[in-house]
């Protein structure tokens, strides 16, 4: 055995049941070569993921040719490297934005603003976010919910959903955001929806679909079903947050797991 | 409120208060940058730090950083100090705490008594005029020992939590990343899973495969599903087999109960889970059954920091967890995310963290970690994994391959563990350690045996 580096694990089949790093083998007791440069090209595809820039261009041709119309927002963070140093300035709009919004606010508010920020991944939002609104408008009968063009805001977090809303005006916002990156995940989706958006509500005051991610996380047809149930349970009870979390299906919920810990830079 | 001020050549800098001092001493800090409360220069912050050094000891007992009626951390360290412990340093300032601590003649037995004496504002302000080698020596000569089913924390010995998350919790997902762990010679400190969901059937039924694994091969060690508290004392009240109980902590009153805890409800979940006397301890009501993870940063996301440093506000975390002596407490050093913004910051933070708690009496593991829109890298976790393991931390994670594919971060891999206890020849806990050897896992001189294709753990995998 002295000639093999390398000492594989006789239970590397089982790696089938898991996306978990697991079955590696080792030499001597470390990682050996292939999965150590595995590791190191995974890391670098999320820091790029995390680094790069939303293609406002082509998610607008993509709300386009989907039959959405659309707005262009950006947020106080006026690059990445700002964005990711300052989460205050990614939760409050421009002054272009706001303006922007201001000068074409109506009286009457929509039943839903629709907001897609790009977060931590853009990538994310590109691959995502369009898909998935697709399938949510096929569950929601138009004379029932009248949607806010699409707001596309740069430099993102979740709680610029609540500014937008403030300002369409409209009764609940639903705001898809790219997450933070995972070292097998560069491009997962999550849905924030707060009923009354106003500055100031917690993430208790919201809730959250998170790793809409297919095939390997969650469809869009089951994202797209959990996000309508929310929305009709949201405006029925005048509430969103925790309060609606117990009557809900099964939901892969945010937060929880992180053991109170803030699992996304909103 | 006094004010505190330094000169340093022509410029005299002042302070408002303790916490003003504190903030502006503290080594540069992305939150406290964000909070808006760090230093102004760099020659601000060494005038603060020379501030801090000058101050006795005995003013942190008269001043606080949150008031003693606004929030209840405050008042557990307040009335909790202990002067008959304080007494054999209550003449120092915290200048002179730094170099007693660095004396030769200061061991073990010395820091354990002062422990009740110290509060976290003291320590919190000693770390501040410390180097990493300073905090590294002096916390390698902190011991403090915890048991359930094992012993954790004795020296030469470096324990580990298995952490097998999987997104959906997938039994047999989990069931083989604890294979893989066990199989690594990993799991001793705990074996222990962050739940995708908060469900109480759910975190039932992953207490009962903890149990089941535990009970199938006699491992010496315990189990923790890292739900919030309350859902762990539904879980103890349906007859679920609970461990140990974990909650994330903060050291702020308005912190924890932003993470929906109180103190009251945390000596609840404690007595509850003694009651169980699942520990192989004689005495096992006198166990230890509490799991606490804390990181800093956490009470400016919550916005319940109060102009209190980020540093200072998780030694108080510290001040909450020691109340309930715990089994294990970790840092989560590089959870977070926007306030550390680079592997400098998460080192420097990790050496701090774990320096602290163990000053205070805590049992102090360390999650060396980051996310991935840390400025960090491999290398700087590897630089606070050796450092860790030279400043003798009882505990460090164990994610297979180092990723978290539920909570979607890095943290230290199975091989890493091996790392560390080869190059400082480092053992598991001695019950664990004779379970690893008695299973053809572990050699007698601390090396992996090679696997056999049909070892009998492979039985772990089967329904």
């Amino acid at each position: 055995m002295a000639s093999t580096p390398i000492r594989p694990d006789p239970w590397q089949s089982l790696a089938a049941l898991t996306a978990a790093r697991i079955g590696l083998g080792r030499a001597g007791g470390s990682v050996p070569t292939q999965p150590q440069l595995a590791f190191q090209l995974a890391h670098a595809r999320a820091r790029d993921a995390v680094l790069q820039d939303l293609d406002v261009d082509a998610l607008n041709a993509q709300l386009t040719g989907a039959g959405f119309e659309s707005l262009r927002l950006a947020s106080a963070a006026k690059d990445r490297a700002t964005f990711i140093a300052r989460p205050d300035l990614g939760r409050i709009l421009d002054d272009a934005s706001r303006q922007q919004l201001e000068t074409r606010a109506q009286s009457a508010p929509f039943d839903c603003a629709v907001v897609i920020a790009d977060g931590l991944s853009a990538r994310a939002v590109l691959a995502h976010a369009v898909p998935l609104l697709t399938e949510l408008c096929a569950r929601l009968a138009p004379s029932e919910w009248r949607l806010a063009p699409v707001a596309i805001v740069r430099q993102g977090r979740v709680a610029i959903g609540d500014e937008v809303g403030v300002l369409l005006p409209a009764r609940m916002t639903v705001l898809l955001i790219g997450e933070r990156p995972g070292l097998s995940s560069p491009d997962s989706l999550g849905i924030y929806l707060t009923h009354d958006p106003l500055p100031g509500r917690s993430n208790a005051e919201r809730n959250c679909l998170s790793n809409i991610r297919p095939p390997e996380g969650l469809s869009y047809a089951v994202a797209a079903h959990k996000l309508a149930y929310l929305m009709h349970e949201a405006r029925r009870r005048q509430l969103s947050g925790v309060e609606l979390k117990e009557d809900a299906p099964p939901l892969q919920l945010m937060g929880s797991a992180a053991a109170g810990m803030a699992r996304l830079s909103d | 409120m006094p004010a505190y001020s330094h000169t340093v050549g022509t410029t005299t800098y002042r302070f408002a208060d303790l916490k003003a001092l504190l903030a502006k001493a503290a080594p540069l800090r992305a939150g406290d940058v964000l909070a808006g409360i760090a230093a102004h220069s760099a020659e601000e912050r060494v005038a603060a730090q020379m501030a801090v050094a000058d101050l006795p000891l005995k003013t942190f007992l008269n001043e606080a950083v949150v008031s003693y009626e606004q929030d209840d951390i405050t008042r557990l360290i307040i009335d909790g100090h202990d002067a008959k412990a304080f007494a054999p340093i209550a003449h120092l300032t915290v200048g002179d705490l730094r170099n007693w601590l660095l004396g030769y003649e200061v061991q073990a037995d010395t820091l354990t008594a002062i422990a009740p004496g110290l509060t976290p504002e003291m320590v919190a302000a000693v770390s501040k005029i410390m180097r990493i080698q300073d905090m590294v020596l002096v916390a390698s000569k902190a011991r403090v020992v915890t048991r359930f089913r094992n012993t954790l924390g004795l020296p030469g010995r470096l324990a580990n939590r298995l952490q097998p998350n999987h997104p959906t919790d997938d039994m047999q997902g989990i069931a083989a990343s604890i294979l893989d762990g066990l199989l690594y010679g990993c799991g001793d400190a705990v074996i222990g899973i962050n739940p995708a969901t908060d469900n109480l059937a759910q975190v039932i039924k992953l207490n009962h495969l903890l149990a089941n694994v535990i009970e199938k091969y006699a491992i010496p060690t315990q189990s923790c599903i890292l739900t919030h508290v309350s859902t762990t004392m539904q879980a103890m009240q349906q007859g679920a087999p609970v461990d140990l109980v974990f909650q994330s902590i903060g050291g702020t009153e308005a912190t924890n109960r932003s993470f929906g805890v109180t103190t009251a409800m945390l000596a609840e979940a404690d007595a509850m889970a003694r009651s169980l006397k699942r520990s192989t301890v004689i005495d096992a009501a006198a166990s230890n059954v509490m799991y606490f993870e804390t990181g800093q940063g956490s009470a400016l996301s919550a916005n319940a920091h109060h102009g209190v440093d980020q540093q200072t506000i998780e030694a108080r975390a510290y001040g909450l967890a020691r109340r309930f002596a715990p089994l294990l407490v970790n840092s989560v050093v590089g959870f977070i995310g926007p306030e550390y913004l680079n592997g400098r910051e998460i080192i420097r933070a990790g050496i701090e963290d774990h320096f602290c708690g163990k000053l205070l009496g805590l049992p102090m593991g360390v999650d060396v970690c980051y996310t991935n829109h840390a400025d960090a890298d491999q290398d700087d976790m590897d630089t606070l994994l050796t450092l860790l393991g030279n400043a003798g931390v009882n505990y460090i994670m164990g994610v297979p391959g180092a990723d978290d594919i539920m909570l979607n971060y890095q943290s230290t891999s199975f091989h890493d563990a091996l790392y560390l206890r080869q190059l400082l020849g480092l053992k598991p806990a001695p019950e664990f350690a004779a379970w690893l050897e008695s299973m053809g896992i572990l050699s007698m001189d601390n090396q992996l045996l090679p696997a056999p294709a049909g070892h009998r753990l492979l039985g772990l995998m089967e329904p």
